[in-house]
């Protein structure tokens, strides 16, 4: 009994947990035998247990976050003099006798029964009571406003906005985005354009946060910023053009499927969450953190529908059919998020070729025509084909790097035809290419993805920015960790 | 106290936190401003005194009134100014 007195016990349960309800008669025994020291925090009702008055109103959870409760019913054991603090989790009989010293203590209850989750890990539960009881500061500024003003409004009008509604990025919202990464908040990621400002993880995730993301696209858009931050990629001169490209996102591995990205019906079009958001948080990332704003440096003349998002995934489904990713280097495990700098999207009828030599002439056709069919060299494109043409290729016995072969081949062009005033146009080739043979595309210019619906015979292009290779803009990768 | 909801900035910081005034005009000469009265006592006189020095600064000027003072004006008052004026005048006079 020596010991007993220089004990005291805290007990944590909830009424809406069966293990609770059914330890409920020990309670008054067990603090019997402590003289009393014994503390109960409920965590759902405080009128709960009726039968012993001394129980402490733990509904706002703060006692069982600051120790770490994940389980009710959980006993914690303290020892005067001693830095030793055990505790036990649900119902052990025997386990419960030790911890107590009391030989016989239910007895007559079944010898086991598992605890419930503590309402500390009820889902979303542990980023409010961090905010809450924690430590948490955040690097950004805080924007009070006050309850007269609508929030969505105010997101309007201090110019956050992209011209759709924004998700306010509260300080929860935030924390939650952050959970989607293991980098740390304060973590520069270099300086974005075209204000070349620091900018933090944080700031990031207040931005994927209004842009309608989850926290497990985060580790995406993150690889999106990475990709636009890349010197290559010139996001910079990309952001200032009066041209009409802006980033396209292509997602490619794993990290897709798993965060249900549309490589199928409609997938350049509206309806998933992820492909929508994902690209519009880059969007907004560059608008609010880099002060591009439409009208100031950003000086499209016409711009594209493509610059609220542009993202996608690309269709994997075939495994003898290597990603853009893997044609960057990459392994088909990768998860790898591709940029290029685009604009909006034209479509290749073909429904007749039934032959790979017949449908890569007729891709040809159309490749040649972006820009304009008599600049060669100007743009790069992506070729997106379609998975019914991808069966043609199949079935005819070639691979992707038979279609490039052939493309390669069909957009040489005699300059003669390009020049300037050649077939009574006068806009072409300057006239010195006038004896050379032109490819369209210039090397590393053309890729390839495939993404859509299993029905139509509809491939599509994505031209390109008008500045290209090192005078311009080049396509990224990055690996999303 | 009034409730209020705390957002956390998107920005880079590089304005202040407070919403910020849109840019004024640089000169008056030229530019087209609009004089609205709000419908209060007097309030035509004090307009009326504004017109004349706007217009000696080469400025045009456009009328307008309020329905009433004690209500915000009416959308497509506030539409047509903006649509009509380089910048607008209000006669709060009392």
């Amino acid at each position: 009994m020596e010991q007993m007195r220089s004990t005291s016990y805290t007990l944590v349960i909830k009424k809406d947990c069966p293990t609770c309800a059914m330890i409920e008669p020990l309670i008054a025994e067990l603090a019997a035998s402590c003289d009393g020291k014994l503390s109960v925090y409920v965590q759902d009702d405080p009128s709960y247990p009726p039968s012993y008055p001394d129980r402490i109103d733990d509904t706002s959870l703060e006692f069982s976050y600051r120790n770490q409760v994940e389980i009710v019913p959980t006993l914690i054991r303290q020892t005067q003099d001693s830095e030793d603090v055990p505790r036990i989790i649900g119902w052990d009989k025997v386990q419960w006798q030790e911890f107590t010293g009391i030989d016989d203590l239910g007895a007559d209850l079944i010898d086991f029964k598992p605890g419930c989750g503590s309402k500390t890990q009820d889902p979303g539960m542990d980023e409010l009571l961090a905010l809450k009881f924690g430590d948490t500061q955040f690097g950004a500024r805080q924007v009070q406003v006050s309850e007269s003003e609508d929030i969505m409004e105010a997101c309007f009008e201090r110019g956050w906005s992209d011209g759709l509604p924004v998700v306010p990025p509260t300080p929860l919202r935030v924390m939650r985005m952050l959970s989607g990464t293991d980098r740390k908040p304060a973590e520069t990621i270099g300086q974005v354009p075209p204000d070349k400002v620091d900018c933090s993880i944080e700031k990031l995730a207040i931005n994927a946060v209004m842009a309608g993301c989850k926290p497990e696209y985060f580790p995406t858009v993150i690889a999106a910023v990475e990709a636009a931050l890349q010197d290559r990629f010139c996001m910079h001169g990309l952001l200032c053009t009066t041209y009409f490209s802006t980033p396209v996102l292509i997602v490619n591995g794993p990290v897709s499927r798993q965060i249900g990205m549309n490589s199928g019906v409609n997938a350049l079009g509206q309806g998933n969450r992820a492909n929508a958001t994902i690209g519009r948080a880059l969007q907004l990332i560059i608008r609010n953190i880099g002060g591009g704003i439409p009208g100031g440096i950003d000086r499209a003349a016409m711009g594209n529908p493509g610059k609220y998002s542009y993202c996608f995934a690309e269709d994997e489904s075939d495994s003898d059919w290597n990603s853009l990713a893997m044609d960057r280097g990459y392994e088909r495990e990768d998860s790898v998020l591709n940029l290029f700098a685009g604009d909006g999207l034209q479509p290749i009828v073909d429904q007749q070729s039934r032959t790979p030599q017949s449908l890569a002439k007729s891709m040809a056709l159309s490749l040649r025509s972006i820009v304009h069919a008599k600049l060669y060299g100007l743009a790069d494109a992506i070729l997106v084909v379609s998975p019914e043409h991808r069966r043609v290729f199949r079935q005819g016995g070639w691979s992707k790097q038979d279609l490039r072969n052939a493309l390669h081949e069909e957009l040489v062009t005699p300059g003669a035809d390009l020049i300037r005033g050649a077939n009574d146009v006068a806009e072409g080739m300057p006239a010195g290419f006038k004896d050379k043979l032109l490819n369209k595309f210039r090397d590393d210019g053309l890729h390839i993805v495939s993404t859509g619906g299993k029905a139509g015979m509809f491939s599509a292009i994505i031209s390109g920015w008008v500045a290209t290779g090192e005078r311009g803009s080049q396509i990224v990768s990055q690996k999303i960790l | 106290m009034i409730s209020q909801s705390t957002l956390l900035d998107p920005t880079a910081e590089l304005q202040p936190v407070e919403r910020q005034l849109l840019p004024r005009l640089s000169e008056l000469a030229g530019a087209t401003i609009g004089l609205l009265d709000i419908s209060k006592p007097r309030g035509k006189e004090f307009l009326d005194e504004i017109e004349k020095h706007l217009l000696k600064l080469g400025a045009r000027v456009n009328r307008y009134t309020k329905p009433t003072f004690a209500r915000v004006a009416p959308t497509e008052l506030s539409q047509q100014i903006s649509v009509e004026c380089d910048a607008v005048i209000e006669g709060l006079a009392d």
